[in-house]
Order: structure tokens, then C-alpha cells, then sequence
């Protein structure tokens, strides 16, 4: 099934996920769609299979515009889609799941699903038992279970997002070998990623989209440099930054492990200074975001070490961390950061606690205006927070700080923002290493990892590179690293 | 938020309280009975002599204290199920109290309102606990621990409290007179109780509105997760707030047993646990519109007994026009929520 898009447009709030793609794949081949994150990759799939709709443009299916009000639907049309995470019911047996979606008449027909769920599994070589349940399976096989279900359904089209995110390298590989086999039957076979190596081994053609456009189609065999060049764009001149003395040893992890369903971090040793400034890069899901939440006391840590000042917090709770001067800004603001349907003045009373019983709006009022002010929020002491535009968000975030940090944890600090913001936030950010702040952030945009660090570590896969010196590295070099790849 | 005209502003503001009448019409109209009459028979059933408004405030009592309660338990986003057993604990503490102690009513008294709060506080607790230490969801918590109540007052007047001369469906044998709370005249209403509701609804309202704590629980209403990043301590919160809407909705089953039965009986809570639930989602969870709602609950269910004495009805049409009310409410403020939202 040839797909075409044409001049599709999607924003979210004042983010334009995808700003006027138009693009054609055709069928019969492993298509890859690369960029970093936030390029548009997963917008422009989620419209095709139905599961959100386009502001503007056309989806075309064999010529023909199609437009899907559901993922029912887009199946219907034999489109279908694997997301990030497995989207099955962990409670229900593998049989039931590979059932779900299918039955158009009332009574289930377990004895032939079973069959076809057989015949599948043993054609691509998967091994599901059809009595576990889904919940049971690790993340590789819950993805082949989605994978049958969905050539069940009779789809053309199957979408994979990240689907190497969690998996192991034999599921890996027998993943591959299916696409292949389906690519080979006349499928089309859309594959998103941001590891340059995969989309190498296993795509014939692959597009790159940067910001929400296409910047490019290249036919296999690629090169590495020009995709690394069009994922990331072009290194611009470093401005420079005022250097600032580093002080004692504050922060000192040895040999952290941090293990979720998804994804193990392990091995992890690192020494932060006062004063210093310690860039986490890595595609989103690499594990820097594990590593943040530990540093910040907010997820345990399966082993090793974290020293805080000379006094050991391993197992401490979160509250001990912020008595000790240690702030976390995330980087979904309204979800973990702020409290969305609560005004400015309401979080700095928040914020500040004043030991009284009543809150003295007065002096609330006041600490909103003196935050309005400083850090140039758009919004008024009582303006709802969710009313905020995303910049506006992020300075009164940054306002509710408190003073004289020891280690101040950022992710995407300037993330949705324009140059002069991010510029301005920077400069506030930096001015607290004379406090001696140390700051550890991570980032996606390596002109900002590059600028701001003093050193910068790569996160891939879980694993973290040795410390480089921002100072030396350049935007190619971990571009690289990032995709997975040594320089 | 688009401005909408003036007239249809209006239109959704009543728009419940037509559609409930449209329902309860036809229901009316169904079962054979006029319509006006049925209503007018509610209204004169709730207001027609002193007595029967005095029956409106003691009915209004528990129904502010529970309420009360609730709104502190909606502030931190909890859906406390569990009020009906804290009512059910409180009396419970209070029968106790005035059952084993023997002293003069000026002490009796304040310590049976005391053990009320207390039962119904530790009630909260074990709800707060399950939800906060056991991550059982508080709908589940408070349901079962409803039940557990109901059992343990029949277990208790049937069993430890049960009068000389054999247990009955009518309960413990009445207090001795000093744990009765004093009534104005020869009415049912008693002043006392009247004033702890009233203090009860005003001092939560003030608190929500004015303190730290009450703008802890909104944000730990509104969002759990950032609360906590905030450094607020959520699950300390989370049981203090199980804890004041227990003490609240105990002191309301203290004031069932003192103020209006003077014993301990099988329905001591008589429902207005799950009342309170509608009143104040009907309110909005704006304490200042809680006693006009509790108004109109209370004068439907003293008015609507009527309807079974003079038309032959059954009274439980008045838990339909409550209920209806609320669900009519709901459903026209998700459809405003829609219609601001296109």
C-alpha cells in the first residue's frame, strides 16, 4: 500500500509537532523514519493509524484521502501501529490479547485465534504461550504478540515506534527477521527510530525529520555523517561563558545501578564539584532521566553509592534530599513540576511555607510579583499556572526555587523555548554556580550541552560515556555517541 | 473560555433543576398522582409548622457535618466512601461514653461530642492508612470499612450494650437523661447541636479558603505526584485529611445518638453519610453553597413521608428528586464543560 502525506500540520498548544510534511512510501519495503526526539516522528504516526488527527493536509492511501476518526478504524484500512510501550491488557491470557479487537460477531472462536495465533508464531519464530499472561511476558515478546495480533487483523501497514527500546539483542534480531519477511510479502513497514545502526541494517530508504519537517530522504547505503549532520543540524560557534572557580566535591556516585521494567542503568560513577556544570546527553529513554530521579532522591537505586557533601543518601528519602539543598525541575512541568488549576501566588505560598497556620495572601502576593518581575512571567499573581504559555512556566518554575542550592537537577531546562529565553534562563542558571551550585542537566540539543557544560556525559541504551571536557568535544563527536556509535 | 450570552447561562443554571421536575413529572404522572399535588404536599411537609422545621434543621445537622467533612476529603482529591462508617464510629464512641460513664451532663456532654470526634477521627485514620500504607484505593477502603460498622453496631447492641430485658431491633436502652443534649422547649431541635454544625461547616470553609493546610490539600489534589516534589509530606496529608472529615462526620453521629434517638440503633447514620456525597457534589465542592444544597435535601427528606400518608405514595420519590437533582447537575455541567471547550 503506497502511503503519501501532503502538507500535514499538527500543533500541539504553541508547539508545531508537524509543520507541513509531505513525504510518499512506498510499499514493499522497511522504511525508516529517523530524528531526535521531539522531531515529529511519533505526531506523523499516531495520524496515520488513527490515533490523533491532523490539523491541516491529507493522508493518502493508494491515492486515495482517507481520514481516521480511531485506530479501529485505520486497522480497518490495514494500518497498524506498535507503540513505544506495549499496549495489551497485562492481565489477560496471550490468547485473549491476540483476540481483542478482532471478533466482529458475538461469540469467540478461541479454537481457530488459536491456530492463526500458532500459525503466525511459528512463521516468524516467536515463542508464545497462548495460556501466559500478557503481563507475564517480557517487553520483546509482548511487542511480538502485538505484531501477530496486528497481521491477524489483516493490516498492510505496520508501524513500529522505538521498537528496540527494551528489548534483547536475540529479540532484536528475530524482530528483524520478521519486518524483513513482511517487507518480502509486499508490506510496508514503517520503522521509527533515532539509533542510526538499526535504521543502517535494516531500512532500504529513510527520511530525516528535524522540528517537525522533513529534512531529508536517503536511499540505503547511507552514510552515517550525512544522517548524524541532517538528525542534529548544523554546531554553531560556542558563545563563550564566564568560567567560575570549582569548588569541593558535592555530589559523588559510585558504581549506581537503577533498574526499571524498561530499561537497567548500571555502573554509573561520577564526581560533581561546586560550581560545576555536568551535561547529560542522550536521546530521551537512555537513562539519564533514571539518573537524575536518583540523584534527586526520587527513585531508589538498586546498588552503589550516593554521597552528598561527604554524608551518604543511598536509601534517604526525598525530604532528606531537599534539606539538603537538592532541587529537581522536570521537564513535564505541569505534570510533575506544578500544579495545574493552583495560581502563581498559591504556589509561592506553597513554595515558601511560612510555618503559620494561615497563609498571609498578602505576603503571597508580594513573593508572586517579586517572581513576575524578576524572572519576566507573563501572567499575574493569580493567573492559573496551566494558563501559562510553556516559557512562562518554566521561569515561574525556575522563580519557585529556592536560594543556595547544593545541586540543582534540571531536564531540558530551556526545552519549547525561543533563543533570547533560552539565552536569559541560562544566564540566571549559571549565575548560581557562584554559590556554588552544582548543576547537572540533561538536554537533547547539543548546541546547549555544548555551551553550558563544563562536562558532558552520553547516555545510550542505559550505558554512560566517560566524562568528556565540552571544551574539547565536538557536536559531530557526540552526535555519534549519541546514535549509538563511537566516533 | 468563550463568553456565552447572558440567557443561556441562565438556562444551564437551572437547567438541572427543571429537568429533575420533568423526571419526577413523569414518573409521577406514571404512577397515576398529580404532579403539583405530590410537590406540594413535599413543601408543605417540610415547612408547615415550627415542628416540622425544627425536624428540617436536626435533619440538616448531620447532613452539614458530613458534608463538612467531605469537602475537606474532595480538596485532596480523595472519594471518600468511608463517611457513612465514620458517622457509624462516632456514634458508636459516644454510646460508650455515655453508656459506661457516670457523671453530671455539663461533663458527660462535651465528653460524648469529644469520643465522637474521636471515633469517627480513628476511622478516618484506618481508611487514610489502608489507602496511604496498604495502596488500596480509599472507594474500596471506605466501603469495607462501612460494612465492618454496620456489623460491629449490631454485634454491640445485640451482644456488650444489649438492654436488661433482651436485645431489639430499636437498640440500646435510651442514655441516662444527662447525656441527652438539651432541645429548645418541647421541639425536637436542639440548639447545641445546631451551633457544632454550623461552627463545623464555617470553620472547614474558612480553613479551605485561608490556611497552609488547606492549600496543601488542594495541591495534593490537584496533583499528588508535584505536591510531593513540592516537599509537601502527600500521605501525612492524605490521612489528616481521612482524619478531619472523620472527626466531623463522628461528631455527627455523636449528635444522632445525644440529640435525636438519645440511644444507640441498628441505622444510626440513616444514610446521610451517602447524602453528604450528593450534597456536596451538587455544591460544586463550594462550601458557601453547601447549606442552601443541605437546605433542600433536608426539606425533601422531612417532606416527602407525606406523600405515603396522604396520597399513597412512596416516600422514596424524594431520594429520587435528590439524586435526580445531582445527576441532572453532573450532566449539564460535563455538557458546559463541552460546549466552553468547542
Amino acid at each position: 500500500m503506497r502511503i503519501e502525506f501532503r502538507n500535514l500540520d499538527k500543533c500541539y498548544g504553541s508547539v508545531r509537532a508537524n509543520d507541513k510534511i509531505s513525504l510518499t512510501l512506498q510499499s514493499g519495503t522497511i522504511q525508516g523514519l529517523l530524528g531526535e526526539n521531539g522531531a515529529g516522528k511519533t505526531t506523523l504516526m499516531k495520524i496515520l493509524s488513527g490515533y490523533t488527527r491532523a490539523d491541516g493536509g491529507e493522508v493518502l492511501l493508494d491515492g486515495t484521502a482517507v481520514t481516521f476518526a480511531s485506530p479501529a478504524q485505520a486497522i480497518a484500512h490495514g494500518i497498524g501501529m506498535l507503540h513505544q510501550d506495549p499496549m495489551d491488557v497485562p492481565a489477560l491470557s496471550v490468547l485473549d490479547n491476540f483476540m481483542l479487537g478482532a471478533g466482529r460477531g458475538l461469540a469467540q472462536q478461541r479454537k481457530r485465534s488459536a491456530a492463526q495465533l500458532t500459525e503466525l508464531s511459528r512463521q516468524f519464530g516467536f515463542a508464545l504461550d497462548p495460556d501466559a499472561t500478557a503481563g507475564s511476558l517480557s517487553v520483546g515478546e509482548r511487542q511480538q504478540l502485538e505484531l501477530v495480533r496486528l497481521l491477524a487483523l489483516g493490516v498492510q501497514v505496520v508501524v513500529l515506534d522505538e521498537p528496540t527500546t527494551g528489548i534483547s539483542e536475540p529479540q532484536k534480531l528475530l524482530l528483524f527477521a520478521a519486518l524483513r519477511k513482511l517487507a518480502e510479502q509486499g508490506l510496508t513497514v514503517i520503522f521509527v527510530s533515532h539509533k542510526l545502526a538499526e535504521v543502517e541494517a535494516l531500512c532500504s530508504r529513510a527520511v530525516v525529520l528535524r522540528t517537525g519537517r522533513v529534512v531529508g530522504e536517503v536511499q540505503a547505503p547511507f552514510s552515517s555523517d550525512q544522517l548524524v549532520m541532517m538528525m542534529f543540524g548544523q554546531c554553531f560557534s560556542r558563545g563563550g561563558r564566564p568560567a567560575a572557580p570549582l569548588g569541593d566535591e558535592v555530589l559523588q556516585l559510585d558504581d549506581i545501578a537503577v533498574h526499571t521494567h524498561q530499561l537497567s542503568v548500571e555502573h554509573i560513577s561520577l564526581g560533581v564539584r561546586a560550581g560545576e556544570v555536568i551535561g547529560l546527553a542522550g536521546l530521551e529513554g537512555s537513562g539519564q532521566r533514571l539518573l537524575m530521579q536518583a540523584c534527586a532522591g526520587i527513585r531508589r537505586v538498586g546498588s552503589g553509592r550516593i554521597t552528598l557533601a561527604g554524608q551518604d543518601m543511598t536509601h534517604e528519602p526525598y525530604h532528606r534530599y531537599l534539606q539538603e539543598r537538592v532541587a529537581f525541575v522536570p521537564a513535564a512541568r505541569l505534570e510533575e513540576g506544578m500544579i495545574a488549576g493552583l495560581q502563581i501566588r498559591e504556589h509561592v505560598a506553597l513554595a515558601k511555607g511560612n510555618g503559620h497556620l494561615f497563609v498571609r495572601w498578602d505576603e503571597a502576593e508580594a513573593g508572586a510579583r517579586r517572581l513576575i518581575d524578576e524572572f519576566r512571567v507573563v501572567g499575574q499573581p493569580t493567573t492559573r499556572v496551566q494558563e501559562l504559555s510553556g516559557g512562562n512556566q518554566q521561569r515561574t518554575l525556575l522563580g519557585l526555587l529556592p536560594e543556595h542550592l547544593r545541586l540543582l537537577l534540571l531536564e531540558h531546562p530551556t526545552r519549547g523555548l525561543d533563543v533570547e529565553s533560552s539565552r536569559w534562563i541560562w544566564q540566571r542558571l549559571l549565575a548560581r554556580r557562584a554559590d556554588g551550585t552544582a548543576i547537572l542537566f540533561t538536554s537533547t540539543d547539543l548546541d546547549e550541552l555544548v555551551d553550558h557544560s563544563d562536562r558532558i556525559v552520553v547516555f545510550s541504551g542505559g550505558a554512560m560515556s566517560r566524562p568528556v571536557s565540552a571544551a574539547d568535544v565536538t557536536c559531530e563527536q557526540l552526535g555519534y555517541l549519541i546514535g549509538g556509535r563511537h566516533a | 473560555m468563550k463568553a456565552r450570552s447572558p440567557a443561556l447561562q441562565v438556562l444551564l443554571g437551572v437547567a438541572p433543576i427543571l429537568l429533575t421536575l420533568v423526571a419526577a413529572t413523569a414518573i409521577l404522572l406514571v404512577a397515576g398522582a398529580n404532579p403539583l399535588a405530590a410537590f406540594g404536599q413535599i413543601i408543605s411537609g417540610a415547612f408547615e409548622s415550627p415542628r416540622k422545621l425544627a425536624d428540617v434543621a436536626m435533619a440538616m445537622v448531620p447532613l452539614l457535618l458530613c458534608a463538612a467533612g467531605m469537602l475537606v476529603t474532595f480538596a485532596a482529591g480523595l472519594w471518600n466512601i468511608g463517611v457513612e462508617g465514620q458517622v457509624v464510629a462516632g456514634a458508636l464512641a459516644t454510646t460508650w461514653v455515655a453508656l459506661r460513664l457516670n457523671a453530671p451532663a455539663a461533663v458527660l456532654l462535651p465528653l460524648t461530642v469529644l469520643a465522637g470526634m474521636a471515633g469517627g477521627a480513628l476511622w478516618g485514620l484506618l481508611i487514610g492508612l489502608i489507602r496511604t500504607k496498604g495502596k488500596v484505593n480509599e472507594i474500596f477502603a471506605g466501603l469495607g470499612l462501612n460494612y465492618v460498622s454496620m456489623a460491629l453496631t449490631n454485634y454491640l447492641i445485640f451482644g456488650p450494650w444489649k438492654p436488661p430485658d433482651g436485645a431489639t431491633m430499636s437498640g440500646t436502652d435510651p442514655f441516662p437523661r444527662a447525656a441527652w443534649m438539651p432541645v429548645i422547649g418541647t421541639s425536637r431541635a436542639s440548639l447545641p447541636a445546631i451551633l457544632l454544625a454550623v461552627a463545623g461547616i464555617v470553620v472547614i470553609w474558612w480553613l479551605l479558603r485561608d490556611s497552609q493546610w488547606g492549600l496543601r490539600l488542594k495541591a495534593v489534589g490537584q496533583n499528588e505526584n508535584a505536591a510531593y516534589r513540592l516537599g509537601i509530606r502527600t500521605s501525612r496529608e492524605i490521612v489528616l485529611a481521612f482524619m478531619v472529615c472523620g472527626m466531623l462526620a463522628g461528631l455527627a453521629g455523636s449528635l444522632q445518638t445525644t440529640a435525636v434517638y438519645r440511644r444507640l440503633i441498628p441505622s444510626i447514620s440513616g444514610g446521610y453519610g451517602y447524602m453528604a456525597q450528593l450534597v456536596v457534589l451538587l455544591s460544586g465542592l463550594r462550601a458557601q453553597a453547601v447549606p442552601l444544597v443541605v437546605l433542600f435535601f433536608a426539606a425533601i427528606q422531612v417532606g416527602s413521608p407525606r406523600l405515603e400518608l396522604r396520597m399513597y405514595l412512596d416516600s422514596s420519590l424524594g431520594g429520587v428528586l435528590q439524586a435526580g437533582t445531582v445527576l441532572f447537575f453532573l450532566l449539564v455541567r460535563g455538557l458546559r464543560q463541552r460546549l466552553s471547550k468547542e
